[in-house]
C-alpha cells in the first residue's frame, strides 16, 4: 500500500510543477514527471507475490509452458505504448518553446499573454 | 569551442572506436525483440543515440556533410509505410489486420515466430531515423533575437 | 470486412503523403481527396447495411476476449458519417486558404491523422486502443492549430498541448485502475465485470473519466482551452475542431463509457444535466461580450455541446435523440459559420466585427449562407437546429424537469441574440466595403453551398418515417444499455 501512496505523490510533485512554474521548460519537465507517475503506477499493479518475469526461455519452460507463475505482461505493453506517445508530445512542446521564444522572447509563461478575454 | 566544431581531440577518438559498439548493441536489441526484453522501439532509441554521439561529438556541421538527411526522411516514410503494407498482407491471407502469417518455427530459435522480427527491425530503424531527424531539426533552428509585432 | 479499412486507408494515405511529395503539394491534395471520398462512400454504406445490427472484427486473428476488436453498430456508423463529410468538405475549402501562405504538403499529412485518428477512436471496442488514437489525433491537432506560424497560434497551441496532456494522464491513471478492478481491457467484458465490483471504486473511475474526456469536450469547468485554440488555428482546422473533434474524442467516449459499460448511473445523469446547463448559460453570456468573430463563434460551440449534455443527461430515448441529431446538425452549421468566418478574415485581414461592414454586394454567397447558419443555430423553422433544441425541451419537460427546460429556452433566446450581433456589425455594418480584388475560388464556394443545403436537407431526418430507419437504430443502441455486452460477446 505504501507504494501507491509514493507513487501518488510523485504525481502530486508533477501536478505542483505544472501549476506553478513559470519558466517553460520547467512546465514540460513537471509533465514528464507526471507521466512517470502514471507509468509506475500501471507497472506496479502487474506485480503478482513470487513471480518471476514474463519471459519464456529454456531455464523455466517446461515443453513450451511455464513452470510457476510469471508477473502480468499486458501492463508492460501498455506503458510502452505511453512512453512513446509521451516521447512525441514532449518533442513538440520543446520545439514550441523554441518557436515562443523567437517571437516573444522570453520563456516566462505570464508575459505570453496576448490572448486574453 | 564554438559550437559547430564538436569537442576536443580526445573525445573525437574515443568515439570513433566506442560509436560502433553502440550502434551494435542497438542492433543486437532489434533482432533479438521476440526472445529478450527490447524490441523495435528501445532498439531504435539507442540508434538514434548512437547518431546523436557523432553529432555531440564532432558537430553539426560535419555531420551534415556525412551523412544525408533527405534519405533518413525517406528511409522514415517507406519504412512506415511497409509497416502498414505488412499489416494489409496479413489481412489477405486471412486472419485479421496485422495477423501472424508467417510459419511460427521452433521456441528460442533466432528466425521464429512468424513476423514479429520482420516488424520489429522495421519499428527499430523507423525509430532511429524519425529521433534522429527531430533532434536535428532542433539543433538547426537559430534562436533569432528580437520578437516580431 | 469493411471495418479495418476505415483506419487503413487515412493513414496510408498520410504515410504516402510524406512519402511522394516533392516540393509543391498536387499529390498530396491528391491523395487525401481520394481518401476522404471513399471514407464519404464507405461509411454510408456501412451506414445503410448495418441498421440494427452489431457486427465486431477481431484483429490479429485472435479470439475475442484477449484481442483488440473493432466494433461496428449504429452508433459508431452515424458518427463515422459525421466526420467523413465534415472532412470533405474542409479538404475542399482548404485547399485555396492554405495556398496562400505557402504550398505545403505537411498540413494535408497531418489532416489525414488527425482523420485516422478521430476513425479509430469511433471504430474501436477496446479501451486502450481508444486512448492511443486520441493521442494521434490530438498530436496532429496541436500541430494543426500552430500552422500558421504567428504569435498567437503558438501561445494557443501550447496552452491546448499542457492542458491536453494534463487531461490524458488523468484518462491513463482512470484506465489503469480500471485494469486493476477488471483484469480486461475490452469495453463489453468491461461492462459484464463492473457491476460485481465495489460501487464506491466504479464512481471514482466514473469520475476520473468524466474529468479527462470532459476536458477534451470542452463543457464549462474544463472549457478554458477552446476559445484560445479555436480562434487561432487557420478556418479550415477551427472548423474540423469545433465541428467533429470535440464530439468525436469527448461526447462520444462519454456515450460509450456511460451508457453502455456503466449503464447510465443516475448521479451521473444528474452532473451532465447540471454540467450542461451551466455551459449553455455561462458560455452564451461570455459570447455576447466578444468583439472578435472567431472567438465568438468558439464560446458558441461551448454553448451548444451543453445542449448535448443536457439532453444526454436527461437519459430518456426523446431526449437521446435530441442530443444526436444536435450532434450532426451543430458539426454542419458550425464548420459553415468558421468558413464564413474564414473568407472574411481572408479578404478584409481582420477578425474584428467593428471593423467589417456591409458585406452583402461585396461577398455575396458568403452573406447567403451564414444567414442560413444564423437561422439554423437559432433555432427558427425550418432549419434543422429548430428541431433539435424542441425535442430537447419536449424531452425535459416531459421528464418533469421544468427548470432545465427553461434554461434550455432561455440558452436559445442569447444564442440568437449574440448571432443576430454578428449579422449586425459583421455583414450590415456602416463601413463602406468594396468588391474584394481576390476571388473567391470554386472549391470553397462548393463547401459552403454543400453545408448550407444540408442544413435544410437534415430537417428531413425527424419526420416519423424516415427517423425508424436513419436515427432510430442510432437512439437503440444507446439507450439499450448494456445490451451491448451481449451483442458483443455473445458470438
Amino acid at each position: 500500500m505504501t507504494v501507491y501512496l509514493l507513487c501518488f505523490a510523485l504525481l502530486l510533485v508533477g501536478v505542483y510543477g505544472v501549476l506553478t512554474k513559470r519558466d517553460l521548460i520547467k512546465i514540460i519537465l513537471s509533465l514528464g514527471i507526471m507521466g512517470y507517475a502514471t507509468n509506475l503506477m500501471i507497472i506496479l499493479f502487474a506485480y503478482k507475490n513470487g513471480a518471476i518475469y514474463a519471459i519464456l526461455t529454456k531455464a523455466n519452460s517446461l515443453n513450451g509452458k511455464p513452470t510457476g507463475p510469471m508477473v502480468d505482461p499486458l501492463p508492460q505493453a501498455l506503458i510502452l505504448t505511453s512512453i512513446v506517445i509521451e516521447l512525441g508530445i514532449t518533442a513538440m512542446l520543446v520545439a514550441m518553446s523554441i518557436r515562443l521564444y523567437e517571437k516573444y522572447k522570453t520563456f516566462d509563461i505570464t508575459k505570453i499573454r496576448r490572448l486574453s478575454g | 569551442m564554438k559550437q559547430n566544431e564538436g569537442m576536443t581531440l580526445i573525445v573525437k577518438t574515443v568515439t570513433r572506436v566506442s560509436v560502433w559498439l553502440i550502434f551494435l548493441y542497438g542492433i543486437y536489441i532489434i533482432l533479438h525483440g521476440h526472445l529478450t526484453p527490447g524490441g523495435g522501439f528501445a532498439g531504435g532509441v539507442v540508434l538514434a543515440l548512437g547518431f546523436l554521439n557523432i553529432m555531440l561529438a564532432y558537430g553539426r556541421k560535419y555531420v551534415e556533410g556525412w551523412l544525408n538527411i533527405k534519405l533518413m526522411k525517406d528511409i522514415e516514410s517507406s519504412m512506415a509505410t511497409l509497416f502498414l503494407a505488412l499489416g494489409i498482407l496479413g489481412m489477405s491471407f486471412g486472419g485479421g489486420l496485422l495477423a501472424n502469417f508467417l510459419s511460427k518455427g521452433e521456441l528460442f530459435r533466432l528466425l521464429s515466430s512468424g513476423t514479429i522480427p520482420i516488424l520489429n527491425i522495421l519499428i527499430g530503424t523507423k525509430v532511429s531515423m524519425a529521433l534522429f531527424v527531430v533532434i536535428y531539426s532542433l539543433a538547426v533552428l537559430h534562436i533569432v533575437k528580437g520578437g516580431e509585432k | 470486412m469493411i471495418l479495418p479499412f476505415f483506419i487503413i486507408i487515412p493513414l496510408l494515405a498520410a504515410f504516402l503523403i510524406t512519402l511522394i511529395s516533392g516540393d509543391n503539394d498536387n499529390w498530396a491534395v491528391i491523395l487525401s481527396v481520394l481518401a476522404v471520398v471513399s471514407l464519404l462512400l464507405l461509411s454510408v454504406f456501412a451506414f445503410i447495411s448495418t441498421q440494427d445490427q452489431t457486427l465486431v472484427y477481431e484483429t490479429g486473428g485472435w479470439q475475442l476476449p484477449f484481442t483488440i476488436c473493432l466494433v461496428q453498430d449504429a452508433l459508431s456508423c452515424f458518427m463515422l458519417i459525421v466526420v467523413s463529410l465534415i472532412s470533405l468538405t474542409s479538404l475542399i475549402f482548404s485547399v485555396q486558404y492554405i495556398r496562400r501562405k505557402e504550398p505545403c504538403w505537411k498540413y494535408y499529412a497531418l489532416f489525414m491523422l488527425l482523420v485516422t485518428g478521430m476513425n479509430g477512436v469511433i471504430a474501436t471496442g477496446d479501451i486502450f486502443n481508444l486512448f492511443v488514437f486520441m493521442e494521434i489525433a490530438l498530436f496532429a491537432a496541436y500541430a494543426l492549430v500552430a500552422y500558421g506560424g504567428k504569435a498567437e497560434e503558438f501561445e494557443a497551441s501550447f496552452k491546448y498541448a499542457v492542458m491536453g496532456s494534463l487531461s490524458s494522464t488523468l484518462i491513463l491513471i482512470g484506465i489503469g485502475i480500471l485494469y486493476s478492478a477488471t483484469s480486461t481491457l475490452t469495453m463489453a467484458k468491461i461492462a459484464q465485470v463492473l457491476p460485481q465490483k465495489d460501487p464506491a471504486l466504479v464512481n471514482w473511475i466514473g469520475g476520473i473519466f468524466l474529468a479527462g474526456f470532459g476536458l477534451k469536450a470542452a463543457v464549462m469547468p474544463f472549457h478554458a482551452w477552446l476559445p484560445d485554440a479555436h480562434s487561432s488555428a487557420p478556418a479550415p482546422i477551427s472548423s474540423m475542431l469545433s465541428g467533429v473533434l470535440i464530439k468525436a474524442l469527448g461526447v462520444y467516449v462519454l456515450i460509450r463509457f456511460f451508457f453502455n459499460v456503466m449503464g447510465a448511473p443516475a448521479a451521473f445523469m444528474q452532473i451532465f444535466m447540471i454540467l450542461g446547463s451551466i455551459s449553455i448559460i455561462v458560455a452564451s453570456f461570455l459570447a455576447i461580450g466578444q468583439w472578435d468573430l472567431k472567438r465568438l463563434l468558439a464560446y458558441s460551440s461551448i454553448s451548444q455541446v451543453g445542449f448535448i449534455f443536457l439532453g444526454l443527461g436527461i437519459a430518456s430515448p426523446l431526449a437521446i435523440l435530441g442530443a444526436v441529431f444536435h450532434i450532426l446538425n451543430h458539426a454542419i452549421f458550425k464548420a459553415l459559420l468558421f468558413y464564413n468566418a474564414g473568407v472574411v478574415e481572408m479578404f478584409l485581414g481582420t477578425r474584428d466585427l467593428r471593423k467589417m461592414g456591409d458585406l452583402r454586394k461585396a461577398m455575396p454567397i458568403t452573406s447567403a449562407t451564414s444567414m442560413i447558419a444564423t437561422l439554423s443555430v437559432s433555432g427558427l423553422p425550418p432549419f434543422n437546429g429548430f428541431f433539435s433544441k424542441l425535442i430537447i425541451i419536449i424531452a425535459a419537460i416531459q421528464a418533469g424537469l421544468p427548470v432545465y427546460a427553461t434554461i434550455a429556452i432561455v440558452g436559445s433566446f442569447l444564442t440568437l441574440g449574440y448571432f443576430l450581433k454578428v449579422q449586425r456589425y459583421g455583414f450590415r455594418g456602416e463601413n463602406k466595403i468594396e468588391k474584394p480584388e481576390i476571388k473567391i475560388g470554386w472549391g470553397m464556394r462548393t463547401a459552403m453551398i454543400i453545408l448550407a443545403a444540408l442544413c435544410l436537407i437534415t430537417s428531413v431526418l425527424v419526420i416519423p418515417g424516415i427517423r425508424e430507419v436513419t436515427l432510430g437504430p442510432v437512439v437503440d443502441v444507446i439507450s439499450n444499455k448494456l445490451n451491448y455486452i451481449s451483442l458483443v460477446l455473445g458470438r
